[in-house]
């Protein structure tokens, strides 16, 4: 076990140099940041003045040692546009991002989970053939474009929900949370079910496919031949099973709720790092996209070994540290 | 962009089947308004941006201020005169206190400006505006400030730089104005927090020397999502909304709940040629064969503004949101000319033109330009293409993210050059006259001397270089303009760059609510009365 999680880190460590320094060198070949900081009306002699303080007209093999150097020394560079950390101006954002993707992940599951095992159990009945069909729907509409129906239907035509931003925010235990709240809850709705929508559609699917194949098994034959209750045959015997797949995709599908938030806190202008992003992008603030980068891959990397580690609780056929000998 | 782009025109088709819209009524005494572009920093000294300056104008004052149309008045100054042709006195505002309570005297005014040019990282400094510039105290509420040589933009300059307080402002960096440590000025409304990615929060400052504002709570919203600025409207989200869509206008003004205004904006949308080179990079012969620059001959330079339907170009694609423009900046400014009308749209008289010039065929050409920088930009250069198409010149479009268009349109080319052929781009007058556009734009190319620093064409014209030379050494204003003026249209007259329409800024409101717009594209508080 400890021999596996070493061996997780150590690669971890690889890939995430491997995607500073793709990053590092993606940024510098669009542009240069320094006509996305100064103002149009800037004179030639400030531009270069800029260029000077930050270290744009250093050779680009340079500027990546000097990063190199303050990486090294703890300092993982300070955005360009807003003067602070890069790390922590990420951190700041994301536990609005995290609350996002957490509300998401179990919309998805209490959402899709019923649904799913519904579809799987009746797969003639009609109201199983519309779940199907909405879940088509679900994977194949654009996040924006159903992002913008949510807010024009709920927020402008009902007047229900807010159509922007995020609630009130208390800290508790550490952690800054907006789900205290009644006024956090109604903000938190409809980007939450907006970036749910595709992970709702695919656990259904999966919860579907799942329950399908394991009511053809013989345990759960033997279960219905031995006059155990349906509710027991589905709620132990079947869940159990399908849950193994949903639990990995899940998994791994947080984390791509957290990295790829993005046009979902855009729409509905949800204070989080996807957004954050999105803007570093379009003013080449490198330190800050560099940094995103890194907290993503961690994240990707940490989700991942935790998944593994639930797997092998779930299946006992799963050792970890036998997978590896 | 492309998310944005795409999902405006869903916006715009969704809102027109909306019938019962609740647009909420808020609290009598809060306004909250819809920001397309967030500051970067609280900090009024650390990024010479629109949307930072906006912010800073609540809660710091300039000694001279900008009305809406960017003419200057009175602000922490209260008088001025000229000694002599190097020296201005100032006779500062009494009895002005800072949020904190300290007053308000020369020393906090000579505290800012050596503030300025040691903000550490700042990514576009304010230092240009204090250049030159030497501040002596004569007693508290009096200033002198001296320069080299004679200098008509002093106040121009004044109106830039915001005055923090001295004592609340000693020592403090640029985060901890962003958390509000000595975030302390004598403006209209006192800081109270700014949430990055979320909202700045302002409230009223009731001692303010003007008398009480109008508003107890400012919340500045950031949605930088079209469609869901104008949705946070309608819903009642926020109160007014910067920057609509032009989609959107026409809808929204249709619309008994809302109200639109606008104002003609500073903002210049033009196309600027290659004057540099003889072998441009992006002209060909239509048969792909190389040929010398076309735009060093003025006919061809005439035939292509000829070419232009500006009409079209903001009826159509603007939606009505611009205005056809003749020169460098609508005429309601200082130093524009009179008699520079819009070229007239001629599609004979443009291929006339071009058989004399030697083109009876035209040539082949590419614009570039940045896609998301001005509103509609991608689709005006289409249309702009398609314009110079039919006069024969067979033009093809690039456009670029904004931060790989400007690096290469100012220095990608050998030697750090500009590196393309034609460019449509933007400019903005930040002095609020004619010089703050002659120089960069049509300015000789001089890095040394900052003029010419955003001539993309490299058009040189010592006429218009003597003149402009000529009016930035004229104190007198009637005189200055004058020769602004003057140069003005010698540069327009041969084609320096082709004006294509100024932007107009738009706002949108809740009924019942008045905003003043502003020509400098500021949304502030302060313009936004019941």
């Amino acid at each position: 076990m400890l021999a596996f999680i070493i061996r997780r880190v150590a690669q971890a460590l690889f890939v995430v140099l491997a995607m500073v320094v793709i990053v590092f060198f993606g940024t510098y070949v669009v542009g240069d940041p320094v006509w996305m900081m100064v103002p149009g009306d800037a004179t030639q002699e400030q531009v270069e003045q800029v260029r000077r303080e930050f270290g744009f007209d250093k050779p680009v093999y340079l500027q990546f040692m000097l990063f190199v150097a303050d990486v090294l020394q703890g300092e993982f560079g300070r955005s360009y546009v807003h003067g602070g950390s890069a790390i922590g101006l990420i951190l700041d954002r994301m536990p609005a991002t995290l609350e996002l993707a957490f509300v998401a992940l179990v919309m998805a599951i209490v959402i899709g989970m019923p649904l799913g095992l519904f579809a799987g159990l009746k797969p003639d009945h009609p109201a199983a053939r519309a779940i199907m069909a909405g879940s088509i729907l679900g994977f194949s509409l654009p996040t924006f474009w159903v992002g913008l129906m949510l807010i024009m239907f709920f927020s402008v035509m009902l007047g229900w929900l807010p159509a922007t931003g995020r609630g009130p925010t208390t800290t508790i235990l550490g952690i800054e949370t907006s789900l205290l709240t009644l006024q956090g809850w109604k903000h938190i709705a409809l980007p939450a079910l907006n970036l749910a929508l595709l992970k709702i559609s695919l656990v259904i699917r999966l919860a579907r496919s799942g329950t399908r194949e394991a009511s053809l098994q013989d345990y759960v034959k033997f279960a219905r031949a031995k006059g155990l209750s349906p509710r027991r045959i589905v709620g132990v015997h079947i869940l159990k099973n399908i849950m193994i797949p949903i639990v990995t995709v899940l998994g791994l599908e947080f984390g791509s709720l957290v990295a790829f938030s993005i046009v979902t806190e855009t729409i509905f202008a949800w204070p989080g790092m996807g957004k954050l992003l999105l803007e570093s992008i379009q003013r080449l603030d490198r330190p800050l996209i560099v940094a995103y980068v890194m907290v993503v891959v961690l994240l990707f990397v940490t989700i991942n070994l935790i998944v593994d580690i639930l797997y092998s609780a779930l299946d006992p056929r799963v050792r970890l540290a036998g997978k590896n000998e | 962009m492309t998310i944005t782009r795409r999902s405006l025109a869903f916006a715009g088709a969704l809102l027109a089947g909306i019938a019962a819209m609740p647009v909420g009524a808020a609290t009598a005494q809060e306004l909250k308004i819809g920001l397309a572009a967030e500051p970067s920093s609280a900090d009024p000294h650390f990024h010479n941006l629109t949307p930072n300056n906006q912010v800073a104008r609540h809660i710091f004052e300039t000694l001279i201020s900008q009305d809406e149309f960017q003419r200057l008045g009175v602000g922490l100054a209260q008088s001025w005169k000229l000694i002599d042709d190097l020296t201005w006195e100032f006779s500062l505002r009494p009895n002005v206190k800072f949020h904190d309570g300290s007053p308000f005297t020369a020393d906090d005014v000579i505290f800012s400006f050596n503030r300025v040019p040691n903000v550490p990282k700042s990514p576009a400094p304010k230092t240009s505006f204090i250049r030159g510039k030497t501040l002596e105290k004569v007693n508290d509420l009096t200033l002198r400030i001296k320069t080299p040589s004679p200098y008509p933009l002093m106040l121009n300059d004044l109106a830039q730089i915001e005055i923090m307080s001295a004592k609340a402002a000693a020592n403090v960096t640029t985060e901890d104005l962003n958390a509000g440590k000595g975030t302390v000025g004598t403006g209209p409304y006192q800081f109270v927090e700014f949430v990055p990615g979320d909202r700045l929060v302002l409230k009223r400052n009731d001692a303010h020397w003007a008398g009480k504002p109008a508003w107890e709570k400012v919340t500045f919203r950031f949605i930088k999502a079209d469609p869901t600025r104008v949705a946070a409207l309608l819903s009642g989200d926020v109160d007014v909304i910067e920057n609509v869509p032009s989609a959107d206008v026409t809808r929204l003004k249709s619309d008994n709940r809302v109200t639109v205004s606008s104002a003609l904006s500073n903002r210049l949308i033009y196309l600027h040629m290659d004057r540099l080179r003889d072998d441009t990079p992006f002209i060909k012969a239509k048969d792909g064969s190389a040929i010398k620059n076309p735009f060093n001959n003025l006919k061809v330079r005439q035939a292509l503004s000829m070419a232009l339907n500006r009409q079209a170009i903001v009826d159509r694609i603007m939606e009505g949101e611009a205005v056809v423009a003749g020169q460098l900046l609508p005429d309601i400014y200082q130093g524009t000319s009179r008699t520079l009308k819009p070229v007239a749209y001629n599609v004979d008289g443009a291929r006339k033109l071009l058989a004399e010039a030697g083109f009876p065929n035209g040539f082949s050409l590419t614009i570039h330009g940045p896609n998301g920088r001005y509103p509609n930009d991608t689709k005006v250069i289409e249309a702009v293409a398609q314009m110079f198409t039919r006069v024969g010149i067979d033009t093809k479009v690039e456009t670029l993210p904004p931060a790989v268009f400007f690096s290469r349109a100012s220095t990608g080319g050998p030697n750090r050059t500009p590196e393309f052929s034609m460019i449509l781009a933007g400019w903005s007058a930040g002095t609020g006259e004619a010089s703050g556009s002659l120089g960069p734009l049509l300015g000789t190319f001089d890095a040394q001397a900052g003029i010419g620093s955003a001539n993309r064409g490299r058009y040189s014209n010592p006429e218009v270089d003597a003149l402009l030379k000529k009016a930035l050494a004229t104190v007198n204003d009637g005189e200055r303009a004058k020769l602004l003026a003057q140069g003005t249209e010698v540069a327009i007259n041969d084609v320096g760059l082709i004006p294509v329409y100024y932007n107009k800024n738009t706002w949108a409101a809740r009924k019942g609510l008045k905003v003043i717009g502003r020509t400098d594209e500021y949304t502030l508080a302060m313009s936004i009365t019941r």
